[in-house]
């Protein structure tokens, strides 16, 4: 249930983002989701792709930082109140949310909605229970 | 211009007269160390010698150096000469790698302290009618405290307002009608920014003179403070490990240099490599060797400092040498803000972060008036994580840590893996942009 994200550690200069996706593509690695989350002096690069492990050897081959994470992604359908619902689940179960970033797959039927929980086990036992459908990597890469 | 001398006889003592009151001082220190301190005898026996051995003023090189190490080895009264019930205070600077170098004084060390402190205050030009404004931090630093004493001792009015809150001190400035200004030269500048903040012009303030030390600065600096603060600024020299501010003040009648109160302190100077003393007016690390303090003497202190000694004699007519204004260090030691700061205590604070790597870079510079240090640290794999909150609290643990340990606030930069220059041999920890 729970999808391996990596994590990339950016400075504030130019040309970093357009580095790494360089890489990425020179090794064939193709990108389904990403998050850029900043600060003043950094920032976090967050990438769901095909190839994890093959991804983050030619990323720390390159000299950046990498670590691995899981994060748990919700399918919901793209209408209103798809992400809502999923939220007030969460609330009502006293989880908090870390982060989260979304996209909306091919079709534009359905959108994907990545969380990383303070718990993570107890967001998929809530998520379950209220019927969300979660998605493996897997799932995503064939989306 | 009348000169003001608090001790006219010792300042102006024909040279032949201050030696021979010099060697007699100089071999009562070194009997007394010998005899009550263990470090100093294990070294004196060591290089052979003893203290029968010191007839002339020459005899001085024979003795071995005092370093800062040795201070720290025998942390924190190992090198006092007197029993703590005669020690009436201490003081305390930041060590290098987290254990202060610790200082004592008897009352009569206070005295001395005292006095030669109010011989700085009249060389500036003070007398016991100014209003006189310290803003030397007072605590364990000797800025403040030490001015202190010698401003009661002129019989000057002390304002002890000590750092920080420049818009509160130039209302004091103000309504006290301050006289004379005691500060570091960066915090001076950062008034003169204050006051004109507050649409105050300095001229209509009685500021006539300022005292400026603990850190260095430069001519250009000195003509900024003159003429954004409309006052005559003078350099003074000290460092605990001697005694204190007012080892050395320059007098109104040159710039060339500041004269050291010999009968007291007895200065040299060496070749920082080679440990020999090199011919007067030549450039060179500055030691020093206490003649007339009891608690904490100390014998062929090396200061790290670079300077010269001029003893042409000087029109205000002290016979006492004069040293050039400090124009550098044998060490790595910054001064920022007035603090001292050695690379090695940040990379100590460093190591002790788990996971942190040993790839650090401390970059100076000078924001406005005051002295702004930031610390560069490479995020590794063992401290990386997904979330900013992670890193933040990273970033503000190590600074409260610096801050801590260092008494100075920095920024913590966090950069990415190898790009910190590595270098051959020596890192180069620290780059400094300011143009002192």
């Amino acid at each position: 249930m729970l999808v391996e994200q990596i994590a990339v550690f950016l400075e504030n200069k130019s040309g970093r983002l357009a580095e790494i996706t360089a890489v990425l593509a020179e090794n064939n690695i193709n990108i389904r989701a990403l998050s850029v989350a900043d600060t003043a002096d950094f920032g976090i690069l967050r990438l769901i792709v095909d190839k994890v492990e093959e991804a983050k050897t030619v990323l720390k081959e390159n000299g950046f930082t990498v670590g691995k994470t899981t994060v748990i992604a919700v399918e919901v359908a793209d209408k209103t109140g798809g992400l809502a619902n999923v939220l007030k689940c969460i609330h009502n179960a006293n989880i908090n949310v870390e982060y989260m970033y979304a996209f909306v797959n091919k079709t534009g039927e359905n959108a994907v909605l990545i969380f990383r929980f303070e718990k993570m086990e107890e967001a998929i036992t809530a998520l379950k229970k209220d019927g969300f459908t979660i998605l493996t990597r897997e799932q995503i890469c064939e989306l | 211009m009348s000169v003001i001398y608090w001790e006219e006889e010792m300042e102006t003592l024909p040279r032949v007269g201050l030696e021979s009151i010099q060697l007699r001082r100089l071999q009562h220190l070194v009997a007394r160390v010998y005899r009550t301190v263990e470090p100093y005898r294990r070294k004196m026996d060591a290089a052979g010698v003893k203290p029968d051995d010191i007839k002339t003023l020459a005899d001085l090189t024979r003795l071995p150096f005092t370093v800062k190490k040795d201070l720290r080895d025998n942390y924190p009264f190992g090198l006092f000469t007197v029993p703590l019930e005669e020690v009436v205070r201490v003081h305390a600077s930041s060590g290098t790698t987290g254990k202060p170098t610790v200082v004592g004084y008897t009352a009569n060390d206070i005295k001395t302290w005292s006095n030669v402190m109010a011989r700085a205050l009249c060389c500036a030009g003070a007398t016991k009618g100014d209003m006189v404004h310290n803003a030397y931090g007072y605590g364990l630093f000797t800025g403040g405290l030490g001015a202190h004493y010698g401003i009661e001792r002129l019989g000057a009015t002390v304002i002890p307002v000590s750092g920080g809150n420049s818009k509160r001190q130039i209302n004091i400035m103000k309504d006290f009608g301050s006289t004379v200004l005691l500060s570091t030269p960066s915090y001076a500048l950062n008034l003169a920014e204050a006051m004109d903040s507050m649409d105050i012009d300095p001229k209509s303030l009685s500021l006539r003179v300022g005292i400026f030390g603990a850190e260095p600065w430069s001519e250009n600096m000195r003509e900024e403070v003159e003429r954004k603060l409309n006052l005559k600024a003078t350099d003074i020299y000290g460092l605990s490990e001697v005694m204190g501010p007012g080892v050395a003040q320059e007098c109104l009648h040159t710039t060339r240099g500041m004269h050291i109160f010999e009968d007291h302190f007895l200065p040299e100077i060496i070749d920082p490599e080679t440990g020999e003393v090199l011919p007067p007016g030549e450039k060179g690390e500055l030691v020093f060797t206490t003649l007339t303090k009891e608690a904490f003497p100390i014998i062929r202190y090396r200061t790290k400092d670079i300077s010269r000694l001029y003893y042409e004699p000087c029109e205000c007519g002290r016979t006492l040498v004069r040293m050039e204004k400090v124009t550098g260090r044998t060490d790595d030691m910054l001064i920022i803000r007035g603090v001292n700061v050695f690379p090695s205590q940040v990379e100590h604070v460093l190591m002790g972060v788990d996971g942190v790597e040993p790839h650090y870079q401390i970059v100076v510079d000078r924001e406005g008036n005051l002295d702004t240090m930031q610390v560069q640290v490479e995020v590794s794999e063992g401290v990386f994580s997904d979330e900013i909150r992670v890193l933040e609290n990273l970033t503000k643990y190590i600074q409260t840590e610096i801050k801590d340990l260092l008494g100075v606030t920095c920024r913590v930069k966090l950069v990415e893996p190898k790009t910190i220059q590595r270098s051959e041999g020596k890192a180069q920890r620290v780059i400094d942009k300011r143009k002192i």
